[in-house]
């Protein structure tokens, strides 16, 4: 006769009670893994959704910053060099340089490494007469963008003028009734009307864009360029001017630079205010992540204590009456000479086994319903990403040595019990 | 048929100037009451007197269940009590069996395994099932031996119980009103299986209020008031039976 014979015949006996405390064990193991699962699930579709908004954003970055730049370019050059004599309180006050700098240096930026700044424009610009219609207007000679030597080529912010070729402000074309394609004579020249701009509600409404060359003959001034202008790059930092003026001043000393203040701080604070928007939004989706993980993580701090412990109780009971159930049985064992090592052993493995067997019930309970729900309650995230290989066997150790714990007293009891007691009484 | 003995010229038990007090909520009883007997292999005693006169205490003490408050027990020579209830209950499986009047076999076992429940105490893990064979069938009750307890009759229980009993061939056999639930027939069967034990070598002490019990054994104790008195008329006295 062997302890275990004697074990599975009371379990087949009584079944119902060991059936009860199996299905205690195999509830208690279904729900600390569907809690365990539920947690590690929020946390990976959290991240899961946090890196598609790190990623989205910083796509919606780059098309925002993109945008930001074209936007930016829109509103056109920022960055004025002009000769290095050239009084800045006449630029101010009438728009453009009186003085003058060889054209060359347009090209010997253009052939440098220069990175603070691009779309390089060298232009001569002079307030004037149109001695034909009687109009004064800015005539800005234009040769188009030089392109940097060492870049890809961009497209530029302002297109070359053919020669021949006029370009007319707003006031100029409504006021004069000129169309483009219109012929007109202006100096004694005759040029046909390339474009005719849109208002702009700026100085270029009363300006006349010509190609460079024809400008420098016309003024007389061959050769020769009073601004270049330019577009700082996106990345210059804070300090964007200091970094400019530093590397241009290396380049051509005999130049001064100025900037458009309010569109470069613009551009700059538009870039800065759509990437902290971005980072906000991001960290705050990271920090509702966290509170609502840490609140998840108290709920089961409560949970599965609370869990465990009704567990371990109900087994508890339920070995306390299966002790009680067989008082006579335990005094006769004792009487007959069966030691109380043997009765204690027989009350802890029938535990031990309905611990084993119902976290193997709970165990796959939890792995037969788990495809079934994981789309309503998992975030559809695989079981194997929610559980892993060592966990399954934790339950299958823990449940069986929480249960010999829950019926430990109960099993002490049964094999202190004095036969004498019991069979004195009977 | 009985088992070696540990003191081969001690007697089978000795029992001196047992007492037994138990506190209850009308006071003190003393339950048994400087009892005194000796028997031999061979004895087979009845131990009779009327309800509540310390018979069932007694055979408790006497089986090494029950520490007496004072007086001396000995089994085969040796005291029981002065071993811890581990040792004790080892020593019990060894060398006492216990039929009880309600037989107390498991419900869930078997014929063949209720009887082998006693190799469950047996320390040296020796297969006793040709003997729990043997025993069923001198028992006459070979042939269910896949029954469960439920499903035998009144008489067929008790033998299997007598069976468990006598399993590890003890020198001595307590056997507690073991025919008060018996009809005559089966009575008369569970007797004379405890006369041939005691035939056989072994000792029997039989509680009973039986007179056919009381007939059937070689001796008798009389017990009133947890104390001895005279044995029965017809009857051999009890060596050293005093009160």
């Amino acid at each position: 006769m062997k302890l275990s014979r004697l074990v599975m015949r009371e379990i087949f006996h009584r079944k119902m009670n060991f059936f009860l405390a199996l299905v205690g064990v195999a509830l208690a193991v279904s729900c600390v893994l569907a809690t365990m699962a539920a947690m590690r699930s929020y946390d990976l579709n959290s991240d899961k959704i946090i890196a598609k908004m790190e990623a989205d954003t910083q796509a919606e970055m780059k098309k925002l910053e993109d945008d930001i730049r074209k936007t930016m370019k829109g509103l056109g050059f920022n960055i004025y060099i002009f000769p290095k004599d050239q009084d800045m309180s006449e630029v101010y006050d009438q728009g453009f340089a009186s003085k003058t700098m060889p054209e060359e240096y347009a090209t010997t930026l253009a052939n440098s490494k220069i990175v603070t700044v691009n779309h390089l424009l060298p232009s001569l610009t002079q307030k004037l007469e149109w001695p034909e219609k009687k109009r004064t207007v800015i005539l800005i000679g234009v040769r188009g963008e030089v392109p940097l030597a060492h870049r890809d080529p961009k497209s530029p912010l302002i297109d070359p003028i053919k020669k021949g070729e006029l370009v007319l402000g707003y006031e100029l074309h409504r006021s004069l009734e000129i169309k483009e394609g219109d012929e007109v004579i202006f100096k004694g020249k005759k040029f046909r009307v390339g474009e005719a701009h849109a208002e702009r509600g700026t100085k270029d409404d009363i300006t006349m864009w010509m190609n460079l060359t024809e400008c420098q003959e016309l003024l007389g001034k061959k050769g020769q360029i009073n601004a270049i202008q330019a577009l700082e790059c996106n990345c210059a930092t804070l300090d964007r001017l200091g970094e400019i003026r530093a590397e241009l001043m290396e380049i051509l000393p005999d130049t001064q630079i100025t900037e458009t203040g309010s569109t470069a701080l613009a551009r700059a604070e538009a870039r800065t205010q759509a990437k902290a928007t971005a980072d906000k939004q991001i960290a705050a989706a990271k920090a509702d992540r966290v509170r609502l993980s840490e609140e998840r993580e108290k709920f089961a701090g409560v949970l599965l204590p609370i869990v465990l412990l009704f567990a371990m109780v109900w087994i508890a009971m339920l070995a306390l009456m299966n002790v009680r159930e067989r008082v006579t049985e335990i005094g006769v064992l004792r009487a007959i000479g069966v030691g109380s090592k043997i009765v204690l052993a027989a009350f802890l493995s029938r535990a031990v086994l309905a611990g084993l067997l119902g976290a193997i019930a709970g165990v796959a309970g939890f792995a037969i319903i788990y495809p079934v729900v994981k789309e309503r309650l998992f975030h559809s995230i695989a079981m194997n990403e929610v559980v892993g290989g060592s966990e399954w066997i934790v339950p299958l150790v823990a449940a069986p040595l929480l249960a010999a714990v829950s019926a430990w007293l109960p099993s002490l009891m049964a094999a202190q019990r004095d036969p004498a007691d019991v069979l004195r009484h009977d | 048929m009985c088992c070696a003995m540990t003191d081969s010229n001690a007697p089978a038990v000795k029992a001196e100037d047992l007492h037994k007090r138990f506190v209850t909520a009308e006071g003190e009883v003393h339950a048994v009451d400087s009892v005194s007997f000796e028997m031999r292999a061979g004895d087979f005693v009845a131990l009779h007197g009327p309800s509540g006169c310390g018979k069932s205490t007694l055979l408790l003490m006497t089986g090494g269940l029950l520490s007496p408050d004072e007086g001396l027990v000995e089994i085969a020579g040796e005291d029981p009590y002065k071993l811890n209830a581990e040792g004790r209950a080892a020593f019990r499986g060894a060398h006492v069996g216990f039929v009880f009047q309600q037989f107390h076999l498991i419900p869930y076992l078997n014929v063949l395994d209720n009887v082998l429940i006693g190799e469950l105490a047996d320390q040296a893990k020796v297969s006793l099932v040709d003997r729990a064979h043997n025993l069923l069938d001198k028992f006459n009750i070979g042939h269910r031996l896949n029954h469960v307890p439920s499903k035998l009759s009144i008489g067929e229980q008790q033998r299997v119980a007598l069976a468990r009993a006598l399993l590890r061939e003890p020198e001595l056999v307590l056997a507690d009103e073991p025919t008060g639930n018996l009809d005559p027939e089966n009575s008369e069967i569970i007797l004379q299986h405890l006369a041939d034990f005691a035939d056989d070598g072994g000792a029997v002490i039989m509680v009973t209020h039986d007179d056919r019990a009381r007939a059937a054994a070689k001796t008798s104790m009389h017990l009133e008031d947890g104390r001895m008195v005279a044995p029965d008329k017809g009857k051999q006295e009890v060596e050293g039976a005093t009160t």
